[in-house]
């Protein structure tokens, strides 16, 4: 069989699970092979239906109290076991946190080589991979010679596709057989995410202004829309040159390198030394009034037009919405 | 920024801190359609100048280089992006002490303030310095730092403010279009630009961009390393982005400034390493910019540690991390001056290249000036691109030179020091005989030329005391007593002078003396057989060169020049050149070696090997002619650069040897000694108060002041001929003098003796200003052995330039009485030139 | 607390990458860590500062991989061992077996362990495993993409960042964590750092080679995608589209 490992919220399988599903219901074609897939954690008996418009002819649940939460070498010792019992050809799992994780175990538990973050399988003789390295800005093809072939699928890599009709899953409720060892990692607790001044290196949107803030003054309104989104003021070495910021918000080269999800450049006109700091933001959004700035084309989103004017207006926006 | 327009009137490709500056000065001086143009995005396109650590440092001993930053701290200063902070540099070593004494000169010579200081004035200065690993300081309070980029969008601004300038970022070069010889495009990625002038202003990246067009721009790109460390807690409350002086570990080849709240570290102390211009990546290629390389830690180990001694407070603090470093890359040229000027080889391509930060505008108004009319106000001859001969423009010329250079940056560089690095290029047939004479080689223009000779060494017992022997021991580094020797030998008997380092030039055609007339300020409407020594100027009447000229034919012509110059003069005449063709001119350089006889026996040696009439009748002065010495075949030319009677002797290269042999063993029993050039052009040169083209004579000099206007100008329009007659209708504000150091022993009783660019100062040590504020230093210096006396030049205010006067010169911190001997051109040795006419 | 650090050396590409024939090529790169590892390295420092004890960095990788080492030593680590190999490629079995030998070495030569630290994953191959298997094989407990960290009574709690949410896991010492950017701000290595780092010795071992795969055939470029930027308006009138996407990326507080 190919065996996917699906991972799932409350019951409802995850979109990057569906990828892996779509990739395995390939391979199952191809290599003539039913398509399992295998669930833990609560409510996995739930997900079995949601998991039959993709192919899935059979979803193994994985039930045992001890690790209804996340025990990320528990459950790859249930997946292992399933795949064994099954004589699986292929195992996968999408490479988020958990897949990528338990992957790991399967692969250390089995002592089977494990190709991460493919894009693309060629299952023929030798079995070829398409893999991402530096996340993606080079690929790989390598052929996995094992019995049982592991592996993760990069996200977005496949689209999901559902299958015409769907299938009526055969639920298999799996009792794994733990060993100790299995238990001495289990998700214990839960966090709400922390309050309070949020730091360059913490924060979620990071507000960025460069020498086209205009004057110390200028950076008013950034700190108010930084605090509207929680987030936190970075400045370009121009500012802090001049004198209008202190050093400590410098982010570049020099300065902090930030990974926010997003980083709003404001007056910034996107000098490498300055970008390096930044190229770990996921989105940026430019604010500058030269559409020409090199900024604007390392930006995602762009506002082209007076700091000023555009920042009052977002904040007014968003304090629109906020009272609405 | 827009796509590139089809036509314009100049390009000038790359928007660092120099085409900014250019596109801005061109602006200036009236040029409308101007496109710059660069591959990588604004305002930092990738280059140079966008990892500049931006300093400027205002003195150095060049007149030339401190003239073009004096002009562009000026300019940054109006546009409001320098900032003054002050600068130091520090020695670490007594011989740098000394060197420090020898800036504080130069900086009254150019008229710089500064000062020197003890180092527990340095610390109160720079409290972060270790003042017990230093010995003082050269303190220049002008010095500061500049934002370069900002610079050059506020140049680019008011240059398209004015209406002249369209800017074309994010558009790559592919290639320069050149027909019959001169520029007359440039092809991008975006389409092609019709235009015939164009700009190489590329920095590193300039080699390339001129071979697109089969020129040369000698230099290569070469690594900087450079550290900036942070954050520093002494900076955390300073405001702005510098508040303490710049410190500059000169004993180390390093500097110490801060940036914000980091301390920049940058060395030039490392072994040099160059880059081929093909190797440079591409903007997609670099992990920071294509001219910041992955920092070689390995290399930087050393300097790390003389830093820390330095600057221990903040090197030496835990919590003060190295926050960037980088191998950048920056310009190096063979001789380590800029490239400036139009090329040689295609008209209207012009060259900015290797130019820093600091002289960046001062270069692009001198020229954009060039460009324009011919006449810059700064005389940029030692930057001229056309300087180079073509073995300096091989790569492992550059290589070589350039990575010799690259530890001189901060060096104590003596003004006659030699290069050890590909050395032996160009030998004279003369070379072997000289080396079994025990020869000491310095060069010129790549010839190796005897500066004086071991085997004189026996002549210091004739003349004792007459040598001037030298006991400081600055001015003894590449100095001999045999040299004041061997000039008194050929003032007694004669002396035989290798001068094969002349740069010879024959213009031919029935438009040759028309040409020659219209170029030369001298009458060239002489008889065949006559030598006339003219200078050369440029439309402003400045002084572009000086050199003989003889006429051998009615329609021929030879020019002979300067090993230095000769480049430069030679794309001077081929740019005047009559557009009909009707003129000709051929580089003879490598056809004819040159021997020169002088002295009072040279008569009796060269009529002793030539049945030729060689009598004051049958071949007087200023007149040439063909001889047959034994069996050689020779022009002789009887003329003089040291006074005494005697002929250059011009023969085929190859013969060159027999020719040696023969006048050697001729003169032997009339006491014929070789004589090298330290005699032929200092001792013997100045004795006769001849100026030196890049001494005395320069664009920002005229021949009034000189002294070298001739009694009448000839009727016939030559270049500079109107400036030149307003020059001489007027009383010049200063005028060239020569004079004598009354007693040179020092405070501590030894004799000492400038080298040259020493302050020209009043007896009580007041400056010596003309009436346009402009210093008095010292152009040229040396030994006046038949004298008794040590000789200087110097441009002095005409009131105060009279016989007799009492001045005083400062040389390394001590003051020495001085006395005008002769103002203008009279010579001070046989004033009435009876020794060379008779 | 004795801590381990697991590094690797790999070019730091930044621009475009390009290849030679078959390899990356690193003309006009440097060498570095991934950031993952230069905060594991971070957090080993502050963890001995804190609780006292030693670290160590080891890497597997060529000669040159000591650079990698050197930086760490700069940073504040006290040892470092360098198992070396002749410049060819390991894959994550055998990269995982060689670091469990090395580590089960120091252990028999009655060197402590308490916590063996991880990058989450390497910059280049990106494997995510190489922790979890040297967990196995020596039998430790290992906690992935941990993001905080707090050290007390032999055990550790280990946090990662879920959403806008923690996962919080408690585990007994020794055990192996893999680390996620995020958990501190490494510090630059100080001036006196990078000299003290310079006179180190670097402990070497050679380790033997046994690939388990998979087996890199060939290494291509991805086809070039133009990363063009949304345009969302001219001035205040903007501000809409503005709100818009914030809510999109889901970085609107409510």
């Amino acid at each position: 069989m190919i065996l996917v490992f699906v991972e799932h919220e409350a019951g409802v399988p995850l979109a990057t699970s569906l990828e892996s599903l779509t990739l395995g219901r390939r391979l199952s074609k191809v290599m003539g092979l039913p398509l399992h897939a295998s669930v833990a954690g609560d409510g996995a008996r739930g997900v079995a239906g949601a998991l039959g418009a993709y192919g899935a002819s059979a979803v193994h649940a994985v039930e045992d109290p001890r690790i209804a939460d996340y025990a990320p070498t528990a459950w790859a010792r249930a997946l292992a076991q399933v795949a064994e019992a099954g004589d699986a050809r292929v195992a996968l799992a999408a490479a988020t946190d958990r897949g990528s994780e338990v992957m790991a175990h399967v692969a250390a538990i089995a002592g089977l080589p494990l190709a991460a973050s493919c894009v693309a399988v060629a299952a023929g003789d030798p079995f070829v991979v398409t893999r991402q390295r530096f996340g993606g800005s080079l690929l790989e093809d390598a052929r996995i010679d094992a019995g049982l072939k592991l592996l993760t699928v990069a996200p977005y890599a496949v689209p999901p596709e559902e299958v015409e009709p769907a299938v009526e899953p055969e639920i298999r409720t799996v009792a794994p057989d733990l060993m100790e060892g299995d238990l001495r990692v289990r998700l214990t607790g839960r966090e709400a995410a922390d309050d309070g001044r949020v730091s360059l290196s913490d924060a979620r949107v990071v507000v960025g202004g460069g020498r086209g803030v205009g004057s110390a003054d200028g950076f008013r309104s950034l700190e108010e829309l930084a605090g509207l989104l929680g987030g936190a003021v970075g400045v370009s070495r121009a500012v802090t040159s001049l004198g209008w910021r202190p050093h400590a918000e410098q982010v570049g080269q020099t300065g902090a390198r930030i990974a926010p999800d997003l980083y709003i450049a404001c007056g910034i006109s996107g000098a490498i030394q300055h970008m390096v700091g930044c190229k770990g933001a996921k989105r940026i959004l430019a604010i500058n009034t030269d559409a020409e700035a090199p900024i604007m084309a390392k930006a995602d989103y762009a506002v082209v037009g007076d700091l000023r004017g555009v920042l009052a207006a977002v904040i007014e926006e968003i304090r629109r919405l906020g009272s609405s | 920024m827009s796509a590139p327009p089809k036509e314009a009137n100049v390009v000038v490709i790359g928007a660092g801190i120099v085409g900014n500056c250019m596109a801005y000065q061109l602006a200036l001086h009236g040029w409308k359609d101007i496109v710059l143009l660069d591959k990588g995005p604004l305002p930092n396109p990738g280059g140079s100048t966008g990892h500049a650590s931006n300093f400027i440092f205002l003195v150095d001993h060049s007149k030339e280089m401190t003239d073009f930053t004096l002009d562009s701290v000026r300019q940054y200063e109006e546009l409001g992006v320098f900032t003054r902070s002050g600068g130091i540099e520090v020695a670490r070593t007594t011989e740098r002490v000394q060197e420090l004494k020898r800036r504080l000169a130069s900086s009254r010579s150019w008229g710089i303030e500064s000062e020197l200081l003890s180092p527990d004035q340095v610390k109160e200065l720079v409290p972060y310095v270790a003042a017990d690993v230093i010995l003082g300081g050269f303190h220049t309070p002008g010095v500061g730092v500049v934002d370069s980029l900002r610079a050059g969008t506020l140049m680019r601004e008011k240059a398209q403010e004015l209406g002249a300038l369209t800017v074309v970022a994010g558009t790559e070069i592919v290639g320069i279009d050149v027909d019959g010889g001169h520029a007359r495009g440039v092809r991008t990625r975006e389409g092609d630009i019709r235009a015939e002038t164009v700009v190489i202003a590329c920095g590193i990246w300039s080699p390339r961009i001129a071979r697109m067009a089969g020129a040369s721009i000698p230099l290569t790109p070469a690594v900087h390393q450079m550290i900036s460390v942070g954050p520093v807690p002494l900076f955390a409350t300073t405001v702005g982005e510098i508040e303490y002086p710049i410190v500059r570990d000169m004993d180390t080849n390093m500097y110490e400034r801060q940036h914000g709240g980091d301390l920049e570290v940058g060395s030039y102390a490392h072994r040099p390493i160059l880059l081929d211009p093909d190797e440079i990546p591409s903007i997609e290629e670099a992990a920071l910019s294509p001219t910041e390389l992955p920092f070689t830690q390995e290399d930087f180990d050393l300097q790390m540690e003389q830093a820390l001694e330095l600057v221990p407070d903040i090197l030496g603090d835990e919590r003060v991390g190295i926050r960037y470093a980088i191998n950048g890359l920056l310009s190096l040229t063979p001789d380590g001056a800029p490239i400036l000027g139009e090329t040689p080889e295609v008209k209207g391509l012009w060259s900015a290249a290797a130019i820093w930060i600091k002289e960046a505008p001062g270069i692009a108004r001198t020229v954009a000036e060039w460009m324009t009319d011919g006449t810059p106000e700064i005389d940029p001859h030692g930057s001229d691109i056309a300087r180079f001969y073509d073995h300096q423009r091989t790569a492992a010329h550059v290589r070589s030179r350039s990575a010799e250079g690259f530890n001189k940056t901060y060096g104590i560089v003596h003004p006659m020091e030699q290069w050890s690095s590909n050395r032996d290029v160009r030998l004279s047939p003369f070379n072997a005989r000289e080396r079994e004479l025990g020869a000491v080689f310095f060069e010129a223009a790549g010839w190796e030329r005897p500066y004086w000779y071991g085997s004189n060494e026996e002549l210091l017992g004739e003349f004792g005391e007459r040598v001037m022997p030298r006991d400081g021991e600055w001015e003894s580094r590449w100095w001999s007593p045999v040299i004041n020797a061997e000039h008194l030998a050929m003032r007694d008997h004669a002396g035989l002078v290798d001068l094969s380092a002349f740069t010879i030039f024959d213009v031919t055609g029935p438009g040759a003396p028309a040409f020659l007339q219209r170029v030369a300020v001298a009458q060239m409407d002489v008889p065949v057989g006559r030598v006339v020594y003219t200078s050369l100027l440029n439309a402003a009447g400045g002084i572009r060169a000086d050199l003989t000229i003889m006429r051998l034919r009615p329609d021929a012509f030879r020019v002979v020049t300067g090993g230095h110059s000769g480049m430069v003069d030679r794309k001077w005449l081929i740019d005047h050149l009559p557009a009909d063709g009707s003129a000709q001119l051929h580089d003879a350089t490598s056809a004819w070696c040159t021997v020169g006889v002088w002295g009072p026996r040279a008569r009796d040696v060269v009529g002793s090997v030539t049945d030729d009439d060689v009598s004051n009748e049958g071949f007087p002065f200023a007149t040439c002619r063909p001889v047959t010495l034994g069996t050689v075949r020779a022009l002789a030319s009887r003329i003089s650069y040291v006074g005494e009677l005697g002929w250059e002797i011009y023969a085929p290269i190859e013969q060159g040897a027999r020719l040696w042999d023969l006048l050697w063993e001729a003169g032997r029993p009339h006491g014929l000694v070789p004589v090298g050039i330290g005699a032929y052009a200092v001792t013997g040169r100045l004795e006769k108060s001849y100026r030196a083209h890049g001494n005395e004579l320069d664009l920002e000099h005229d021949l009034v002041e000189a002294g070298m206007a001739r009694p009448s100008v000839k009727d016939e329009d030559f270049v500079g001929r109107d400036a030149y007659l307003k020059q001489r209708s007027q009383e010049p504000i200063r005028r060239l003098c020569t004079l004598t150091v009354d007693d040179p022993t020092s405070s501590t009783g030894v004799k000492r003796y400038m080298m040259g660019r020493e302050p020209i100062i009043t007896g009580d040590g007041a400056p010596v200003l003309d009436a346009k504020g402009r210093r008095s230093y010292v152009t040229s210096a040396g030994s006046g052995p038949s004298l008794g006396a040590h000789l200087l030049m110097s441009y002095l205010p005409s009131e105060i330039a009279t016989p007799g006067r009492k001045l005083a010169v400062e040389y390394f911190g001590e003051r020495y009485p001085v006395t005008v001997a002769v103002a203008g051109s009279t010579p001070v040795f046989d004033p009435e030139n009876a020794r060379m006419k008779g | 607390m004795e801590v381990v650090v697991c590094v690797k050396r790999v070019p730091a590409t930044a621009g475009k990458i390009t290849l030679t024939e078959d390899e990356v090529d690193t003309k006009f790169l440097s060498f570095a860590v991934s950031p993952h590892e230069e905060c594991a390295v971070e957090e080993a420092v502050r963890l001995v500062e804190a609780h006292g004890g030693s670290s160590t960095v080891l890497t597997l990788g060529p000669a040159e991989a000591a650079d990698q080492l050197r930086d760490a030593l700069a940073m504040g680590i006290g040892e470092a061992v360098l198992l070396e190999t002749d410049g060819t490629e390991w894959d994550a079995v055998a990269t995982a077996r060689a670091i469990s030998d090395a580590v089960s070495a120091r252990r028999e030569q009655g060197r402590g362990l308490d916590l063996l630290l991880f990058g989450n994953e390497s910059a280049d191959t990106g494997d995510f495993q190489v922790g979890v298997r040297v967990a196995h094989a020596l039998d430790l407990p290992c906690v992935t993409g941990v993001k905080a960290l707090q050290i007390a009574d032999g055990r550790a709690v280990a946090k990662r960042q879920v959403g806008s949410g923690w996962e919080v896991f408690e585990v007994d010492l020794p055990a192996v964590l893999t680390i996620k950017e995020g958990i501190n701000l490494p510090r630059y290595p100080s001036v006196p750092g990078r000299l003290r780092a310079k006179k180190k010795e670097i402990e070497r071992i050679v380790p033997e080679r046994r690939p388990a795969g998979p087996e890199r055939l060939r290494l291509h470029l991805p086809p070039e995608q133009e990363r063009g930027v949304q345009i969302l308006g001219t001035g205040p009138e903007a501000a809409p589209k503005v709100v818009e996407i914030l809510r999109e990326i889901g970085v609107m507080a409510q």
